[in-house]
């Protein structure tokens, strides 16, 4: 991995290309992150790409040298060959046909349903790389709550790290609950410590990837979703999006250090030192669209601010949703759930001033304009995104361009 | 030489053949207009069917989101979804009268049958819209909640079929006086006897999921 | 005027919505104006309005309107491309913290405009003109079942490809990717009209994309000629069937759920918002129900004309009838349950996502038998290699590799690390240029002769056909790498330098199917400029299998004039070797429909009810939807929907035919 980030920095220029392309081609395969991955996770999922391939391999080669063989032996020039224009039907060949990729593809499938579930990003890990399983002292193999009760590393306290993801326009924020920190657009882990990412996202669907440390999973709003991995050697990696999510999506990356466990300490402290406080005021301000924003550390987390992140309920005021479904369900007397304190008198959601409102309910003057975006916008004509309430406020496909030049375009926020 | 078995009985001799093989259709008989109509007509009606099922599905998924506003048991009133479903019922059998009037050729009786089946779809349609109009006016409107989105979707495209239905069937019946129960007339009678009956079991479907078992859970 | 009077006139239609600030926009379009005003006054000076109207815009002759449906392709396939290019160079320059010449809101307009163009307006209309123009002939039948409902049909496509062409000049398009994912797609994430323009040029294509459906399915199964049991059926009429079969049951759910798209946009109802218990993933689920089957919709066709074609040009039967034909059968079965294998990385169980990753393997089975099926067919063959069998050669080559890696993706923790990468963005080009649009162009110069009487000129054809498949390799191999590097799609800009190399020899790929569509276009004009010396007359100029080559090129608006008689899977070879006699006499005058412009009218109105819709001009879409109505209960109180063609013509045509065989020395 050092190697990739080294080769990345130095920039190749367009002359040294020519001379530099076939042996860039040619040694480049070992930066192929997906293929030379750092955490046990994606080393199996690497392991299996490969093992596919290669089972696969065993059909399409011949299929693919066949082709072209019977192509030139049959060329209607050769008049060698044989020619049996009813010749149309063979059950031994028919046999072989269907049955040879019936073959492969019961192989394949047993591979799927068992990679499938043991490498299913809920389940807690069961090794922290080959040969190494989550246990360091050879408890034997029980359930495994009572492994992760044991952990690894001076770190481990026994349990996995807990990070809580959210994907916010066009940035990452992550919360380490057994610190009481959070940073956005940077990650670090301890080598050999198992993690559990929980994630979600604020507004649309991104995922998140780290592809040096594991696959990919979806964030999403009002959902979480889970993923279990495990980095093994130290280095600086990167991670983004890779669900496009709007103007933002190119630039939504991040790096994650994997770093020893005297290293994450220092970390932390860094963090801590450095950060300020992450409360749902700061966090309100902080999830408005925003590009390329640069890292920040936040040293202490109101508690239960994913818990709010997930449930949508961050706005003060606004209900959250397992309160919500409560308030439906409850209640034996008639139309109770529609006078819900917080519930805005039955009329709508709870909030109308978040709604928004379908178009054939808004009168004239709030129709707005369809604009011709293909230009960047000019930012005096189009009043930036200031106003409140603007339609480009929520326009998670546009991006108000900066007003210096050369500069990137910054979302309002 | 093919390993395909010939089943067909013109061809015993297939190659170097000499026998009275024809090639060309030479004594063809004019196709009857409309021969596939009923077999593309059930085609589409199928695939509206997967529209209601797609709109049933939703329904399933988010039928209890209620995001705090009311569930079935509070708005559905089973009375009078009852008689909704009694006039929807009644016409369809109004119309299968006016189907049985078709075929013995009494155009004026079947004309009469058919103005029922409108009068009971106009009735439906009345009810079904007081309903959303009273829901609408509680605050139980399809904007509330991800459950009352599905429901006025669901029934609401149910009964924008049954309005189709309506003017088409009105105007079948001026063409059926314009030209009489001739052969296209008839066609057109059938697909429209198939699209109806298609609307009450899908509206049987929307009883019982969405009313009867609302109010029952 | 107060600002309310112009808002509920014009909606959000404002002077703004026209690319007045963009001189590149403005050129492009000053240039379609032009063009189109010359065209349009160029049509009128040689009077051919009244020509373009009766035998063609009007026209319910399905040999017409399938040259329409391609036409419209090829024409909608230079705008996706112009799409593909604009991507291709400014992923190629964005790099050492340079944006590349495209901003996120033009670049993501881009390439959902790519997306969306290239599968409803240039492979569908493809496939569905092909299908159009061969099927019938095929199975000895004069038109489809319903022929008004085929021109209706033509059109609504064609107003949705209208629909998003406007997009380009008036307002923008959706920038949400061509599935257009709620919550990005709801009103609160995109306001604009670009994801309105969206809905409705699907919605109204959609309808014509279905009635199609309805149409051939019908046609196929009652409107063939004597004798022609299913199992007699030419192979590609089968793939037809079971395409159409799944745009009948697969269509309704895209409009299902885009209807609802649309209600949470227009209404404020809560089926994929975030709050109000609305739920996104539903969407997800629901078009992928859809998008999958839709995949096949693309690629039977596909693998109908490559039968033919192999079993054409290898001069054989073709081996594994049946096995083809039960092979079909379960891909379409099986289309329907795999959708889920496009979001495994939802967070599904593991027991779900394994499940669809075996059915997706299981695809895989039936898939692999028909290339093995075309294997041996060429197997002791005499194989010619003519322009269609070289495209089929390098459609089972291109195939085969996008296949394994199809299967590799359903490979759900093998998916983790490769989905939404450039990895996949390779292989579903992979699969639907190696084999959908491979497998037009062989059915293109396969039939073009049979449809224009004259065949494609050859040089260019092998022009084209190099430019492709090379360009194909050099545009979609890098892909494979970058996907492998970790890149995602989708992305604007890139910080790793390293990736740039792969993303020119990319782009260099892209220009050389740039050449590739050139030497196309350059084909048809060459071959039309030589038309004399390239004519076909004898109608069969491949020493076809099928009944479409038992009839002259072009064939006569009745096909044929007697029906065909099968006995025999390849009916016209068996024909050929039993030495059946044309009938030269004992003509009939035939009965045939009539042509009618009610198709245009409703397509007009529908465009303009669309953008009303799109503009929230309400006036103007209560008024054309009224339109609409009252135009369809007019059209319904027609009832002269057909003529005869009389005896004297059909002799006349008939006769000509006979002299000109004979000229062949047939």
């Amino acid at each position: 991995m050092t190697v990739v980030t080294q080769l990345s920095r130095t920039k190749i220029s367009a002359r040294k290309w020519l001379v530099a392309m076939p042996l860039a081609l040619l040694t480049s395969g070992c930066d192929w992150v997906v293929m030379s991955p750092s955490g046990d996770i994606a080393v199996q999922q690497r392991d299996l790409v490969l093992i596919s391939t290669g089972l696969m391999l065993l059909i399409i080669v011949p299929v693919i040298f066949l082709t072209l063989f019977f192509a030139f032996r049959y060329r209607q020039s050769n008049k060698a060959a044989k020619y049996e224009p009813n010749w149309d039907h063979s059950v031994g060949l028919e046999l072989l046909i269907w049955g040879v990729p019936l073959l492969i593809i019961i192989a394949l499938g047993a591979l799927t349903w068992t990679s499938t579930h043991l490498l299913d990003p809920y389940r807690p890990l069961g090794r922290i790389k080959p040969d190494t399983p989550t246990l360091a002292n050879n408890v034997p193999v029980g359930n495994l709550v009572d492994k992760q009760q044991v952990g690894n590393g001076a770190n481990g306290a026994g349990k996995p790290l807990e990070v809580q993801v959210v994907a916010l326009d066009w940035k990452w924020l992550f919360i380490y609950p057994e610190y009481g920190i959070a940073t956005v657009n940077e990650l670090a882990a301890p080598v050999d410590r198992p993690i559990r990412f929980s994630m979600t996202s604020s507004s649309v669907m991104n995922a998140f990837y780290i592809p040096a440390l594991a696959g990919m999973i979806y964030t999403m709003p009002g959902m979480q979703t889970t993923l279990n991995a495990v980095i093994n050697k130290p280095g600086n990696y990167e991670g983004f999006s890779s669900n496009y999510s709007g103007a933002g999506f190119s630039g939504m990356r991040f790096r994650f250090h994997g770093v020893s466990d005297a290293g994450f300490d220092a970390w932390i402290n860094q963090v801590k030192q450095r950060g300020g406080g992450l409360n749902r005021a700061s966090y309100l301000q902080l999830e408005k669209p925003s590009e390329k924003v640069p890292v920040r550390y936040y040293n202490a987390v109101e508690p239960d601010m994913f818990k709010l992140v997930v449930e949508q309920c961050v706005q003060p005021g606004k209900v959250c949703m397992s309160q919500m479904m409560h308030g439906g369900k409850g209640g034996g007397d008639s139309h109770a759930g529609m006078a819900m304190p917080g519930v805005n008198g039955g009329k709508g959601p709870q909030d109308s001033s978040e709604r928004v409102e379908g178009a054939l309910m808004k009168d004239a003057d709030q129709k707005g304009s369809g604009k011709h975006w293909t230009a960047p916008a000019d930012i005096k004509r189009d009043g930036a995104n200031s106003a409140p309430g603007s339609d480009a406020n929520r326009n998670h496909t546009m991006l108000t361009p900066s007003t210096k030049p050369g500069t990137r375009p910054v979302a309002n926020g | 030489m093919s390993a395909i078995p010939m089943k067909d009985g013109l061809n015993e001799t297939r190659q170097g053949s000499t026998g009275p093989v024809s090639f060309y259709d030479l004594d063809e008989h004019e196709h009857p207009d409309g021969g596939s109509t009923m077999l593309g007509f059930w085609m589409y009606l199928m695939s509206d069917c997967l529209i209601f099922a797609v709109l049933f599905a939703a329904y399933a998924v988010l039928g209890n989101s209620y995001a705090g506003g009311p569930s079935p048991k509070e708005i559905f009133e089973l009375p009078l979804v009852a008689v909704n479903t009694a006039m929807l019922l009644f016409s369809s059998i109004t119309y299968g009268f006016a189907m049985l009037s078709m075929e013995e050729g009494r155009q004026r009786v079947m004309q009469m049958w058919l103005v029922f089946t409108g009068l009971f779809g106009l009735a439906f349609l009345s009810i079904e819209m007081y309903e959303f109009a009273t829901l609408i006016h509680e605050g139980a409107g399809p904007t509330r909640s991800a459950f009352l989105s599905s429901f006025f979707t669901l029934v609401g495209t149910h009964g924008l079929h049954v309005t189709m239905g309506l003017i088409w069937l009105v105007t079948l019946m001026v063409q059926v006086q314009k030209h009489g129960l001739i052969a296209a007339n008839k066609r057109r009678l059938m697909c429209l006897s198939m699209f109806w009956h298609f609307l009450d079991v899908i509206w049987i479907g929307v009883f019982t999921f969405v009313y009867l078992m609302g109010t029952l859970r | 005027m107060n600002d309310t009077l112009l808002k509920t006139i014009f909606g959000r239609l404002t002077l703004e919505s026209l690319p007045l600030h963009e001189p590149i926009v403005v050129a492009t379009f000053a240039m379609v104006a032009i063009g189109g005003a010359g065209l349009v006054a160029a049509l009128t000076y040689f009077k051919v309005w009244g020509y373009l109207w009766n035998q063609w815009f009007t026209s319910v002759d399905h040999k017409k309107i399938g040259i329409m449906y391609i036409i419209l392709a090829i024409v909608m396939l230079l705008r996706g491309f112009s799409d593909a290019i604009m991507m291709r160079a400014q992923q190629a320059m964005a790099f050492n913290g340079s944006e590349g010449y495209l901003t996120a809101h033009h670049y993501d307009q881009v390439f959902t405009a790519h997306g969306v163009i290239m599968i409803f307006f240039v492979a569908m209309p493809l496939v569905t003109g092909l299908m159009n123009y061969v099927v019938p002939l095929q199975i000895g039948a004069r038109d489809v079942s319903f022929p008004f409902l085929n021109n209706f049909s033509f059109w609504m496509t064609a107003a949705g490809a209208v629909i998003v062409m406007m997009s380009l000049f008036i307002g923008e398009f959706a920038r949400t990717g061509w599935l257009a994912m709620p919550p990005l797609s709801g009103l609160a994430y995109s306001p604009d009209v670009g994801v309105d323009y969206y809905i409705w040029a699907l919605q109204i294509a959609g309808i014509g994309t279905l009635l199609s459906g309805v149409n051939l399915v019908a046609t196929i199964v009652k409107m063939r000629a004597p004798g022609m049991t299913m199992m007699k059926m030419p192979i590609f009429t089968w793939t037809s069937l079971c395409t159409n079969i799944l745009i009948v049951a697969a269509f309704p759910v895209l409009t299902a759920v885009l209807a609802m798209l649309s209600l949470d946009r227009y209404i404020g109802t809560a089926f994929f918002t975030n709050d109000s218990g609305g739920n996104p993933m539903m969407y997800v689920n629901l078009i992928w129900i859809w998008g999958h089957p839709e995949v096949y919709i693309l690629v039977l066709p596909a693998f109908g004309i490559f039968s033919e074609v192999t079993s054409t040009f290898s001069g054989k039967r073709l081996f594994g009838y049946s096995s083809m034909v039960y092979a079909t059968l379960v891909i379409t079965i099986l289309a329907y349950l795999v959708w889920l294998h496009h979001f495994f990385t939802m967070g599904s169980g593991a027991s779900v996502n394994s499940f669809f990753g075996i059915t997706t393997m299981i695809i895989s089975i039936p898939t692999g038998a028909k290339i093995f099926n075309w294997l041996f067919t060429m197997y002791k063959g005499r194989i010619r290699f003519e322009l269609p069998m070289m495209w089929t050669i390098a459609f089972m080559v291109t195939f085969t590799i996008g296949g394994m890696t199809g299967v590799l993706l359903a490979v759900p923790p093998a998916d983790f690390v490769l989905h939404n990468s450039l990895f996949l963005v390779a292989h579903f080009h992979n699969v639907i240029i190696g084999g959908t649009l491979f497998g037009m162009f062989a059915g293109i110069n396969y039939w073009f002769p049979k449809a224009f009487g004259f065949k494609l000129n050859e040089t260019w054809g092998k022009i084209s056909f190099w430019c492709w498949v090379v360009g194909f390799y050099f545009a979609f191999m890098p892909l494979y790498v970058l996907g492998l590097m970790g890149v995602t799609r989708r992305m604007r800009y890139f910080d790793d330098p390293n990736l740039q190399i792969w993303f020119v020899i990319a782009a260099f790929g892209a220009a050389l199917i740039a050449a590739g569509i050139g030497a196309f276009l350059m084909q048809i004009f060459v071959s039309i400029r030589n038309r004399e010396k390239l004519a076909d007359l004898t109608g069969d100029p491949w020493n076809g299998r099928t009944l479409e080559w038992a009839t002259s090129s072009p064939p006569p608006d009745y096909n044929f004039a007697f029906t065909p008689i099968v006995h025999d899977l390849d009916a016209w070879y068996d024909m050929k070797e039993r030495k059946a006699v044309r009938p030269v006499s004992g003509f009939k005058s035939i009965h045939m429909p009539s042509g009618t412009g009610t198709g245009v009218v409703l397509a007009g109105l529908s465009v303009a009810f669309g953008f009303a819709m799109i503009w929230y001009i309400w006036w103007l879409a209560g008024l054309t939807l009224v339109g609409i109505f009252a135009t369809t209960i007019f059209h319904t109180f027609n009832y002269k929907r057909d003529f005869h063609i009389p005896v004297e013509d059909v002799i006349a045509s008939e006769d000509a035919r006979t002299r000109q065989l004979a000229t062949q020395g047939a």
